[in-house]
């Protein structure tokens, strides 16, 4: 009896620069890929898990948008100007986030520092405006309690919200670690998948200023 | 100051719980004083609670789910003892605490032990299975058991401090609603699912990247043991499903805490949507559980027929098959919801259709099995149960699927013995048999072969006895969950029903027996050789134990069943392949990020389920601080020296070349 001594000289899975004979890594029988490759594809396995919850919270708003128990309808209630305003703001966001890419790429920490400010003041300007939104209409007595339509639409878009809130959270410690830890490979694999998240977010706005606003007050 | 917590929390005027779980306090301040007196915590923490090697994750995972499937196993007790007896008589567990054990039941049989143990097996197998080193996200794999941990323990908490839901394993609304279920029982249910679920979400992500992007050199797709393919397809079911079930009782959530009307009578809220959201997640649920399973029997049955397995594309095939039609029959769990007749048709031929995936395993099992030379150890036998009992019971489904013949079954008993059927003998019989085939892969010893048939016999004649009279009762018209009942007919085939569970109690006390027995008699039952049962697959090619980093070099696949023809090539040539060059090795350092991840989730959780707001607060600050600190080390890893591997790995060539000079080997 004898074992699996078949060798290839190199010894770790995690490290860079481990392929087989004439092979990619990561491919087929190519070995295992290289730690960039693991954690970016494992965020985007996170975000397709992510795409299913707002999936799910918009397949419930289209069930209940018509259940309004006599409640404002969805015409009614929407401000297309406050939602230009905060869907500018977050298209700008991520395009500064797409800034601080190329600076991290440069590795010049002044320039991403910078663009990660601007990232992060368009996104906090985003969730004033929607703050701001969610105020006025429960000012007007139609919070998520009024009827399943405004519980559908609080909850999506709030999901939504809260998403960008706790980017903006993780906004500010990539940040911090920029600063304290420099270009370290290991922290530039964690803003590849910060940049993947807040573009992440900018296709569920999408989704959700057409499906949402844009239908809504067209009905 | 704590939200609804008071006093009347605590049960004192209900024996049962409180003895219950005062006993089950007793016991862990008890195991806890033991711990600290020998001096044996800095070990537990150093080597277990910080660990993120994937099998001491999984083994924890294991005895966690066997923990919760005695814990699930002793509601069924309660459940049978009531019914036997509350035959025109209230029984002795009051109504109430009778929808209690249920809803526990349920919940723990199918979250906390087969999840559980389904997922420790899949930890500590695949990543050896795969030849290499650990999975994708150690840490993140150590956070997700102790998020599972935190849902087990939010759930036994509930014995004793307020109570558990009584709606039933998934808690339909408007029952489940704030203004039918007032108490705190259906919150601890949302949150100790949802913070566990989050848990095995992050795992799916885990097994996934791991399988499709860290395998050995050479482990092309086509090369790779069958147990990792239904791993796979089941991380790929939890990747889809889980998030379904998260946005759902997020929903519900919000229902009862903020007054929101997903889901209630009033303000325009849709009950059959909760329906159809929670049967999304929970139909995957079911071959998220069954998959690994039937990866299991695969890997027992090729080991102990001598055979490779027969026809492994086609089970491939069928695997990924049933992967994606399982998201296609959830409405057959509902189909007295009234969608009619073509909707209800659509999903009684897909159920249908479901089958032949399943057919063409069983097959492919039978005929691995045909011309085999065949050894009937105790994981063989789970497996031989399994096939005989399975074909029935997966029967009895494609009765139920029949929608007209569902009209009729609908949560009747007939349902209840249905659903044993299919996951005792598919999922919980695979797992055992799973426990016993990978025992002497993680603690170096094999199993009481006698004490694992006895449990073997003991299991599949009680499960016979309890769960075929309950077809019965259920043709005979008893709905489930009933607390009492009048009529006749029923009462024997209950009492049948209940010394069934007597014979399984004999099971379970003959499955404790063989892991005392076979701890005491560890020397004796050593496997040297780290193959114990002529094994085929790339696990058994390293030791028993494995060490920390499973493969002194990783091999280099060049074969489906490497491990196999590179054995057969040894005894041929009666010599080992070439020492190979060794390099020092970088493993992942411990870490106790997912320990005190739990410790927060716990507070969040109990903070909510009470509504103590501040705590709720300073649970949700300290899980930042913990990200924040992890985020901010410096040395992920650290490097084992070549010389230590070199001498480690030469100690396991010799053990296999003493075998190959002596000639002989008796494979159990």
């Amino acid at each position: 009896m004898s074992t699996a001594d078949s060798t290839i000289t190199i010894a770790d899975p995690f490290r860079l620069g481990h392929r087989g004979p004439n092979l990619a890594r990561g491919h087929g029988g190519g070995g295992p890929a290289t730690k960039r490759v693991v954690v970016g594809y494992g965020f985007w396995l996170f975000l397709l898990t992510d795409i299913i919850i707002f999936a799910c919270l918009f397949a419930s708003y289209a069930v209940l948008a018509q259940a309004t128990a006599g409640g404002p309808t969805a015409k009614q209630i929407f401000d297309t100007d406050r939602v230009a305003w905060e869907t500018a703001c977050l298209l700008a966001s991520s395009f500064c986030c797409g800034l601080a890419t190329i600076a991290v790429a440069k590795r010049d920490q002044f320039l991403t520092q910078l663009a990660l400010l601007a990232t992060g003041l368009t996104g906090l300007a985003f969730i004033l405006l929607e703050s701001s939104e969610f105020a006025a209409l429960n000012a007007q007595g139609y919070g998520p309690s009024r009827s399943a339509f405004l519980t559908g639409f609080f909850t999506l878009v709030g999901c939504h919200g809260v998403h960008v809130t706790a980017g903006l959270l993780w906004l500010g410690t990539m940040m911090a670690q920029f600063y304290a830890k420099g270009f370290r490979p290991d922290i530039g694999r964690r803003f590849l998948c910060f940049s993947m998240f807040w573009h992440f977010l900018d296709v569920v706005w999408v989704a959700i200023f057409s499906l949402v606003y844009l239908v809504g007050t067209r009905l | 100051m704590l939200g609804k917590l008071s006093w009347s929390a605590i049960p004192f005027d209900q024996p049962i719980p409180l003895i219950a779980g005062a006993v089950v306090v007793l016991l862990m301040l008890g195991a806890l004083a033991l711990v600290l007196a020998k001096g044996w915590m800095p070990y537990l923490w150093k080597e277990w609670i910080t660990s993120v090697d994937h099998k001491r994750l999984g083994i924890m995972y294991v005895l966690l789910g066997l923990l919760m499937l005695l814990r699930g196993f002793i509601d069924a007790i309660m459940m049978r003892a009531q019914q036997a007896v509350a035959y025109h008589a209230q029984g002795y567990l009051p109504p109430e605490h009778y929808n209690q054990v249920f809803s526990a039941h349920g919940t723990i049989m199918v979250l906390f032990a087969a999840m559980p143990l389904v997922i420790g097996l899949m930890n500590f197998v695949v990543p050896l299975q795969l030849g290499v080193r650990d999975v994708a996200f150690p840490t993140l794999n150590s956070v997700s058991f102790w998020l599972t941990a935190t849902g087990a323990l939010l759930v036994n908490i509930s014995l004793v401090v307020g109570e558990f839901a009584r709606t039933g394993w998934l808690p339909y609304p408007p029952l489940s609603e704030l203004r039918y279920s007032p108490g705190v029982g259906v919150d601890y249910y949302l949150w100790a699912v949802q913070i566990s679920g989050i848990g095995t979400l992050l795992t799916g992500i885990n097994f996934v990247t791991t399988i499709l992007k860290i395998r050995a050199p050479g482990m092309t797709y086509m090369r790779m043991p069958m147990f990792s393919w239904t791993a796979l397809a089941s991380c790929l079911l939890i990747l889809a499903a889980f998030p379904v079930l998260t946005a759902t009782l997020a929903m519900l959530t919000l229902d009862r805490y903020l007054g929101f009307h997903f889901f209630t009578n009033e303000a325009g809220g849709n009950a059959m949507m909760f329906m159809n959201l929670i049967w999304a997640w929970g139909h995957p649920e079911v071959y998220i559980l069954v998959l690994p399973a039937f990866g299991i029997y695969s890997e027992v049955i090729s080991t102990f027929s001598g055979k490779p397995l027969f026809g492994y594309r086609s089970m491939v095939a069928a695997t990924l098959f049933i992967c994606v039609v399982s998201f296609m029959t959830w409405l057959h769990h509902f189909f007295t919801m009234g969608a009619g007749g073509d909707v209800n048709a659509a999903f009684g031929i897909s159920t249908s259709i479901i089958a032949v995936g399943t057919g063409v395993k069983i097959y492919n099992w039978l005929f691995t099995m045909y011309g085999g030379r065949i050894r009937f150890t105790t994981p063989m036998l789970w497996s031989m149960g399994f096939l005989t009992t399975f074909i029935t019971g997966g029967l009895t489904g494609v009765l139920l699927a029949v929608p007209p013949a569902d009209f009729i079954l609908h949560n009747s008993m007939f349902l209840v013995a249905h659903f044993h059927h299919v996951i005792v003998a598919g999922v919980v019989f695979a797992l055992l048999a799973g426990i016993e085939f990978w025992w002497p892969k993680a603690f170096g010893y094999r199993l009481h072969e006698g004490w694992g048939k006895a449990t073997f016999w003991f299991s599949i004649v009680g499960f016979y006895v309890t769960f075929m009279p309950m077809y019965v009762v259920g043709i005979l018209g008893m709905t489930r969950r009933l607390q009492h009942y009048d009529v006749a007919e029923w009462h024997w085939w209950l009492q049948i029903s209940s010394v069934g569970v007597l014979i399984l109690i004999v099971a379970a006390g003959c499955q404790v027996a063989q892991l005392l027995v076979s701890y005491i008699r560890r020397e004796e039952l050593k496997d040297i050789t780290g193959d114990p049962w002529n094994g085929r697959t790339l696990e058994w090619a390293t030791t028993s134990p494995p060490p920390v980093y499973n493969f002194a070099v990783l091999p280099q696949v060049i074969d489906t069943e490497y491990y196999w023809e590179l054995k057969q090539r040894a005894f041929e040539q009666a010599r080992l392949s070439e020492e190979p060059k060794y390099e020092a090795i970088e493993m992942p350092r411990n870490s106790p990020t997912g320990f005190v991840c739990a410790f927060f989730a716990t507070i969040i959780g109990f903070a909510l389920i009470w509504h103590i707001w501040w705590l709720m607060i300073v649970g949700l600050i300290g899980a930042y601080a913990t990200f924040v600190v992890f985020a901010w080390r410096d040395v992920p890893e650290y490097m084992i020296p070549a010389d230590e591997v070199a001498q480690q790995d030469r100690a396991r060539r010799a053990a296999r070349q003493h075998i190959l000079n002596t000639g002989e080997v008796a494979w159990q």
